[in-house]
């Protein structure tokens, strides 16, 4: 019972940063725009977010400093796409290189410094009752990206500015001739994937490991990214991905810690079960969809104002 | 908006040269500014990792040991991204490469022979090719996304990479160390220059360079890759098989990073290690936009980016710079490049605001 309910809670919490990155990335290509950089500006959130917790005690000024950095990196990422019509693939291929520099460069002088974990704020007979934690036990940070999930589906589909950049996504000739401005919505839902992107990051240093490590996503972003198309673009079926990698993840956790039952499997198999489930939901998915997608038709293709 | 973008009928050749030029002048000038705002003294940062290594004729060999696995995996993508497949895990197949000539060096750890070095080649490249193998076949057959399964493969690698040398490839002799034992001589590559350490790995990357040279440009290989990835509609109509080229592309894509793993384990490694993976198969992806996707522009670039890693060691002992700067100066160019290209596409021109409904 303790061991389940211990598990439970790595999983939530092992989930937590990719849902978070894969709910702004499902904005950011609701609205049209394909954003792989999401590796690159989770790490700009994580440094950001670790040097002012690390600075100023307060985790909750780290997150929203979290946000800012990634809202600011992933404005690099629309300058070049949106108004200057760059390969998309290649931008966010570029925002990942320069991620991992930035927050490797400013992250050193962090190096070996601890801060404290970002934990629940419910009272402690709820927080660290043994049973009820697994309820109450989350950091704030936790609950925030499932209210996340719900505000998102509220907004894309409970929402006339969700129902434009739908419309964007699908069909920006349309929605540009009706008279919305293409490009001022995708700025918007790529600002916000950034925020959403630095807050993941942010989780790393806050919630799971509570030191700066160099590189300390290991790819999470990119599974972010399996997870949207996992999801078929739809809110609520990011929560089911997520904690089904959450579980693999808290399965290598358990298999590098305690051994036992794991042992059988050397634990770098474990380590590679995310990625190799990754390429497992994908060809599932594919299989699946036969042909038809429910990718937004205008996924990845340049928008370009023609008066 | 005063700023309004018009489509060039046909991509500005003036420009397709010039941008990577002006995209590394700004990347000196931009960094030169930012690295100053940090502490550090921009402009001798600057000169340090872009300059010192050109005019110090003792780096020029350390150039060419840099920048040849990154030209032989650049080549490699840049045949992919010309198809328009988005191969990004070349780390993973430059790291199979090395572990699959490894496994032969380990296997002929007794024996001497010519022989021993081309099949170790032959691994490198087959391993490679393995790894891209499995993102190639799911995007033909599937359509699975190849840029998401190419990158899985390459933190797969890593950990295939781990168990190996902490496990049963480690040396009895290595006092716990995770290496494998020393390569022979037979199965380590020769130095081209004596008294430097550069090896036949440098020679190698620009015959790959040429060769993909004449693939590119004369074969009718080189023609479907280009059909496919600028006009799929006119591929098909021409009866050219999609997958067939996709597949091509993808494999000899992983092939060359493959042979650029076993070039670097054969050489300045010398053994398998942890540390074997370096990032070559991530910068070779900048190398490949700032060569332009053409193999001779790709030698140039492979000598950019050797430049800067070079330099980055300079700056790091001169001036403490620490060694993540030379990232972020090779994310710029990348940036710049890929804002620049604009110019190559799209011709701007300055309107006055109109008031009409629809503008952005």
């Amino acid at each position: 019972m303790d061991l389940t309910i211990a598990m439970i809670i790595t999983m939530v919490g092992a989930s937590t940063p990719i849902l978070f990155a894969a709910t702004g990335e499902l904005v950011v290509e609701k609205s049209g725009v394909l954003n792989l950089g999401i590796e690159g500006m989770m790490l700009c959130g994580a440094v950001i977010g670790f040097a002012v917790t690390f600075t100023t005690g307060n985790p909750w000024l780290g997150v929203l400093a979290a946000a800012a950095a990634g809202a600011a990196s992933s404005m690099i990422f629309a300058v070049l796409t949106l108004s200057l019509s760059a390969n998309q693939v290649a931008t966010g291929l570029a925002l990942t290189i320069f991620g991992l520099g930035f927050s490797t460069l400013f992250g050193q002088p962090y190096t070996g410094r601890p801060i404290g974990l970002f934990k629940s704020v419910f009272p402690p007979e709820l927080a660290t009752d043994p049973i009820l934690r697994v309820i109450f036990g989350y950091s704030p940070l936790v609950y925030f990206s499932m209210i996340m999930v719900g505000v998102v589906w509220w907004f894309l589909y409970r929402t006339r500015a969700g129902l434009i950049l739908r419309a964007v996504g699908e069909s920006d000739t349309s929605a540009h001739s009706i008279g919305y401005s293409v490009t001022g919505v995708r700025y918007g839902a790529v600002a916000f994937g950034g925020a959403m992107a630095g807050i993941a990051g942010a989780c790393f240093p806050l919630i799971l490991t509570p030191q700066w490590v160099e590189g300390l996503t290991g790819g999470r972003g990119w599974i972010a990214l399996a997870l949207v198309v996992f999801a078929s673009w739809r809110p609520f079926r990011l929560l089911a991905g997520a904690y089904l990698f959450g579980l693999i993840a808290t399965m290598e956790l358990y298999a590098k810690a305690a051994g036992g039952p794991f042992r059988i499997l050397p634990s770098e198999l474990w380590a590679s079960l995310p990625y190799l489930a990754t390429i497992l939901v994908l060809v599932m998915i594919s299989l699946r969809r036969e042909g038809s997608t429910s990718a937004p038709a205008c996924l990845g293709k340049p928008f370009l104002p023609t008066k | 908006m005063a700023l309004l973008l018009e489509k060039r009928p046909n991509p500005s050749r003036a420009m397709v040269y010039l941008t990577p030029v002006v995209a590394v002048v700004l990347t000196m000038v931009v960094g030169a500014v930012i690295f100053s705002f940090m502490g550090f003294n921009g402009i001798v940062a600057v000169n340090e990792i872009f300059f010192t290594p050109l005019l110090n004729p003792l780096k020029w060999q350390d150039l060419a040991v840099k920048s040849a696995p990154l030209i032989i995996i650049a080549v490699g993508l840049s045949i992919g991204y010309r198809a328009n497949v988005w191969n990004i895990g070349a780390e993973g197949q430059y790291i199979v490469g090395g572990l699959s000539a490894t496994a032969v060096a380990l296997a002929t750890a007794d024996m001497t022979g010519w022989w021993i070095l081309p099949l170790m080649g032959l691994a490198g490249m087959a391993g490679g090719m393995a790894w891209a193998f499995v993102p190639a076949i799911l995007r033909v057959r599937l359509n699975v996304n190849e840029i998401l399964t190419s990158l899985m493969l390459a933190y797969v690698a890593v950990e295939l990479l781990n168990y190996l040398v902490f496990g049963p490839w480690k040396s009895p002799t290595s006092f716990g160390q995770p290496q494998t034992i020393a390569f022979s001589a037979d199965q380590s590559l020769p130095y081209i220059i004596p008294g430097t350490i550069v090896q036949l790995g440098a020679p190698i990357a620009l015959l790959v360079a040429l060769i993909a040279w004449l693939l590119m440009s004369r074969s009718i290989f080189g023609f479907e890759v280009r059909t496919v990835g600028s006009a799929p509609q006119a591929a098909r109509h021409a009866g050219f098989s999609t997958g067939r080229t996709i597949l091509f592309a993808l494999l000899i894509g992983g092939g060359l990073a493959g042979l650029a793993g076993m070039l670097e384990v054969a050489g300045p490694f010398g053994r398998m290690v942890p540390q074997f993976p370096t990032g070559y198969g991530f910068t070779a992806i900048i190398v490949a936009f700032l060569g332009r996707l053409h193999p001779i522009g790709i030698v140039f670039a492979g000598l950019v980016l050797a430049i800067t890693f070079v330099g980055g060691e300079v700056a790091q002992t001169t001036i403490q710079l620490p060694n993540a700067a030379v990232g972020i100066f090779q994310a710029m160019m990348l940036f710049f490049l890929l804002a620049g290209d604009v110019l190559t596409r799209y011709r701007i021109r300055f309107t006055r605001t109109s008031s009409s409904a629809g503008g952005t």
